[in-house]
């Protein structure tokens, strides 16, 4: 028994990713549309030519009629999957196992949310019957994640007004970068002023704390490491793939102080142990993580091992973490200025790393930790909150190792 | 065989209180002077029921000798189903214990109280009503939320704190209150018609209750009169002829009359400062008057509850806006945040977690001690298999370990509260706070529980335990110095 990977032996080939706005005007099926033409495109490869789709939505759609019907795939197999915010890379994940057991040559992840055509404020999740008994319905998602302020203060001492400078850093940092994205939900500058002083959403929240709600998709094409550069010549390796659904004991559990994401802790752990990663804050180019809400950024920086404990928001502060920093994190503005349409924000993550490996990002957001030959970039989707969680976390490169 | 008597009792008094200076601030005229208490926006007739029960029991080490359970109110939450099965639920009373609504009419509190206290069984009667009107009327300002529970019996183990003595109804049908199912306020008759037509009532059962005592009106240590109808219930104060040092204030400048509860109410408060072998005389003007006549014993003194009617009555806050106020009692709609409708409970989960959902009883694993909320079948920490023994924690204090105040959610009265609670002794919840201010919350608050309606939707009351702040004598919330 033990978890071994598929290090080096699956490539991204080809990429698509919409806008992710408002897009009053498009429809699930026209992203899908979108999204998956463009990766096909991207690979050289059509559609129909594919082997097998894996999809990813929480709530647009269900069964792989969701994406068949608006493709009008010949008779593929579809399998339509949902793992709460997680879900676009989850579809990932198994494509790429797909493709590495030999089961298929080619493989298709894509994932969609259509998240405005609901005329809800935030997300709304479908309703399971229950008794109404557990607590689970009282709190909203930024409610939910905004618990980890205070508790992240009180453990380390900072000052509230400090720790809602750091917040509103990480916001800043966020549009700052997304306004550097054509494709990016929000594209301006936001002042620091602006961010600290908007509206109270939930706790220490204010609504430039919390990631757009948007529509949109991104799909991926996967194929055998080996046959990779008969698409492109300038292939993504797999380097890790790595998934944890936590035990859900935070909220009942006292040990759990709410300054962490244990099931991140977990998850990255194993994926730096598959690519071979002894140092991210140093080896990786950048680093896509699950910025759902302002708190949850800062607590991933230690959670992913790019801060020692209790040091994040300084290294925050600092701006370690900007587009020109040490190890810059969510150059494409991430979930708070991309937009978070929940099934495709995965692989929107792993878009913005195909870009950055491959040096076509556009020059006001290109890295310099790329041209300096750092080769490597992360990927972390989360689902769930504070004390409960799905996490995943994937680490590609533009190199194969020997 | 000894008399049967009160053998525990409780009351319960919302924390927020309307100052009547606010209706005429907002309505230009009504109003008045004083407070009332006001039911907050996620309780009712129900929750408030169980928590004078909770503290009337308190002290009950075997709740299994409540044989049977009446609830009383003019204000019930259903209609067709019985109500009192969700307080039966929240005491864990045992299964073969019945429970009964005597609902509809403000006269069945001290009907309750009469059955129960002539019951040959140990009989629990809680009293609760929420009485308003329409905005700016009477019944709005001098109305008021409550209740109160009593215990009766004899078993022989227990105390009896009150003996009941006599007893004495006079019945009369006539238009001098009434109100149509649905309707939203009272309707009352000229009010010097019911003071009249109550006069002939009031000595009749006034008489009756002294004959079956062989008592004289002089002997009546302390005298309850309660009613809707003030005028009347002045006039029977004076044709009692019972001295005013002997007369029960009736605490309406403070908390407003509670209708259907009021006599419940104001029988805890004289049965909170009253001597041993003292008689106590009951009177509730409703339909004609009935006459509970009860003699206190020397147990009374060291059997009385934690918390008293009158600490009750100092404790509330009275913040409260007039226009929140209105919200509350449904007179008033406000926009709700652009959220979907919460959701109702389903019934069948809610069966199924029947003593999870009403009695807060959690479950603790006998391998290795963890406790969880809600009961886990498998252990979070042993991961052993359903070896757990019930664990109830209604009654458990808790410390908060983190919070936050959700603007987004859908609420009747936003912004939702929601902490983190680290219970003492082990174990942990989310779950909402009331009673509180969001200024109020903070890493360390020190809260218990409190039995409320969450929320209702589509028809459905969904009941489940909230946390609220323990306060100290001045009602400043009481914060750990670190966390335990």
């Amino acid at each position: 028994m033990g978890s071994h990977g598929i290090r080096d032996r699956v490539a991204i080939v080809g990429m698509g990713c919409t806008d992710f706005a408002e897009h009053w005007d498009k429809s699930t099926d026209d992203l899908l549309l979108e999204s998956a033409t463009a990766a096909s495109a991207s690979a050289g490869i059509p559609i129909n030519d594919l082997d097998a789709f894996w999809l990813g939505t929480m709530g647009s759609g269900t069964s792989g009629l969701t994406l068949s019907r608006p493709l009008r795939l010949d008779c593929k197999p579809v399998t339509r999957l949902e793992n709460m915010c997680a879900t676009g890379s989850e579809a990932l994940r198994n494509a790429c196992y797909a493709v590495a057991s030999g089961a298929y040559d080619t493989a298709m992840a894509i994932g969609v949310e259509k998240l405005k055509d609901s005329g809800y404020s935030g997300l709304v999740g479908a309703p399971i019957p229950n008794a109404g008994d557990d607590g689970k319905n009282d709190a909203t998602a930024p409610a939910n994640f905004s618990l980890l302020a205070p508790a992240y203060a009180e453990r380390y001492g900072v000052d509230l007004e400090e720790m809602k400078d750091v917040l509103t850093r990480i916001a800043w940092k966020n549009h700052y970068n997304g306004a550097r994205n054509p494709r990016a939900q929000f594209r301006k500058e936001v002042p620091l002023e602006t961010i600290r002083n908007s509206p109270k959403i939930a706790g220490m929240l204010g609504i430039f704390d919390c990631s757009g709600v948007s529509d949109g998709s991104a799909a991926a094409i996967v194929v055998r490491a080996k046959d990779a550069y008969k698409y492109t010549d300038k292939p993504l390796f797999v380097k890790a793939l790595s998934f944890v659904a936590g035990p859900a004991t935070g909220l009942s559990d006292p040990e759990y102080d709410f300054t962490t994401f244990p099931e991140v802790a977990a998850c990255a752990a194993e994926a730096y142990r598959q690519a071979g990663i002894a140092d991210p804050r140093s080896e990786l180019a950048l680093a896509e993580v699950h910025d759902c809400f302002t708190p949850t950024e800062l607590v991933l920086m230690e959670d992913l091992g790019f801060s020692a404990r209790g040091e994040a928001w300084k290294d925050v502060l600092s701006g370690a973490f900007d587009l020109d920093g040490e190890l810059p994190v969510n150059p494409d503005g991430g979930l708070k200025a991309f937009g978070h349409p929940i099934g495709a924000s995965g692989l929107r993550m792993m878009f913005e790393a195909w870009l950055q490996l491959r040096g076509e990002a556009p020059a006001e957001r290109a890295l310099r930790s790329v041209a300096e030959g750092r080769t490597m970039a992360l990927t972390h989707n989360l689902g769930g909150g504070p004390g409960e969680c799905v996490s995943f976390a994937a680490v590609v490169g533009s190199e194969r190792s020997e | 065989m000894a008399l049967s008597g009160v053998i525990a009792y409780g009351t319960y008094l919302p924390y927020h209180r309307l100052d009547r200076r606010r209706i005429k601030e907002v309505l230009g005229a009504g109003g008045g002077k004083g407070t009332r208490a006001v039911a907050s926006y996620d309780e009712d007739t129900t929750s408030m029921g169980v928590e004078a029960a909770r503290l009337a029991l308190a002290g009950v080490a075997d709740r299994g000798i409540v044989a049977q359970l009446l609830f009383a109110s003019a204000n019930p939450a259903y209609a067709d189903k019985t109500n009192a099965t969700a307080i039966h639920a929240a005491l864990s009373l045992p299964s073969e214990t019945l429970a009964l609504d005597l609902t509809g009419a403000v006269r069945s509190g001290l009907g309750a109280l009469l059955l129960a206290g002539q019951s040959p069984v140990p009989t629990l009667a809680v009293l609760s009503d929420v009485r308003t009107g329409l905005p700016g009327g009477a019944d709005e300002r001098d109305g008021g939320d409550g209740a109160a529970a009593f215990l009766f019996g004899n078993d022989g183990h227990r105390p009896v704190l009150a003996e009941v003595v006599a007893t004495a109804s006079a019945t009369e049908e006539f238009l001098e209150r009434w109100r149509t199912p649905g309707a939203g306020a009272s309707r009352v008759w000229e009010d010097r018609f019911g003071e009249e037509a109550y006069v002939p009532l009031v000595e009749a059962a006034f008489a009756d209750v002294l004959k079956h005592a062989s008592i004289a009106a002089g002997q009546i240590d302390h005298l309850v009169v309660s009613g809707l109808h003030a005028r009347a219930v002045k006039r029977a104060v004076k044709i009692t002829g019972v001295n005013a040092d002997a007369v029960a204030d009736d605490l309406v400048a403070q908390v407003g009359n509670s209708g259907t509860a009021q006599a419940g109410i104001l029988l805890a408060d004289v049965l909170d400062r009253a001597e041993a072998d003292q008689y106590v005389l009951v009177l509730v003007l409703a339909d004609g008057v009935t006459a509970l006549l009860l003699r206190t014993t020397p147990a009374l003194i060291a059997g009385r509850p934690s918390r008293s009617t009158r600490s009750q009555v100092g404790a509330g806050n009275s913040a409260l806006d007039y226009a929140t106020f209105l919200s509350w009692r449904g007179l008033l709609d406000r926009e709700p945040p652009r959220r979907p409708d919460p959701e109702s409970p389903a019934s069948p989960p809610a069966l199924r977690r029947l003593d999870w959902k009403f009695g807060f009883i959690a479950a603790r694993c006998t391998q290795c001690g963890t406790r969880s909320l809600p009961p886990d079948r498998v252990c979070r920490s042993c991961h052993s298999i359903d070896q757990t023994v019930p664990e109830p924690l209604a009654d458990v204090a808790g410390t908060t370990a983190t919070y936050t105040v959700d603007h987004l959610a859908f609420t009747p009265n936003p912004p939702v509260l929601v902490v983190v609670v680290d219970y003492d002794g082990g174990g942990r919840l989310r779950c909402q706070l009331t009673d509180a201010a969001p200024d109020e919350v903070a890493i360390g608050l020190r809260v218990e529980m409190t039995f409320r309606r969450l929320i209702t939707t589509d028809g459905v009351h969904n009941y489940f335990w909230k946390a609220r702040p323990v306060r100290d004598e001045a009602g400043v919330p009481v914060v750990a110095d670190r966390r335990p």
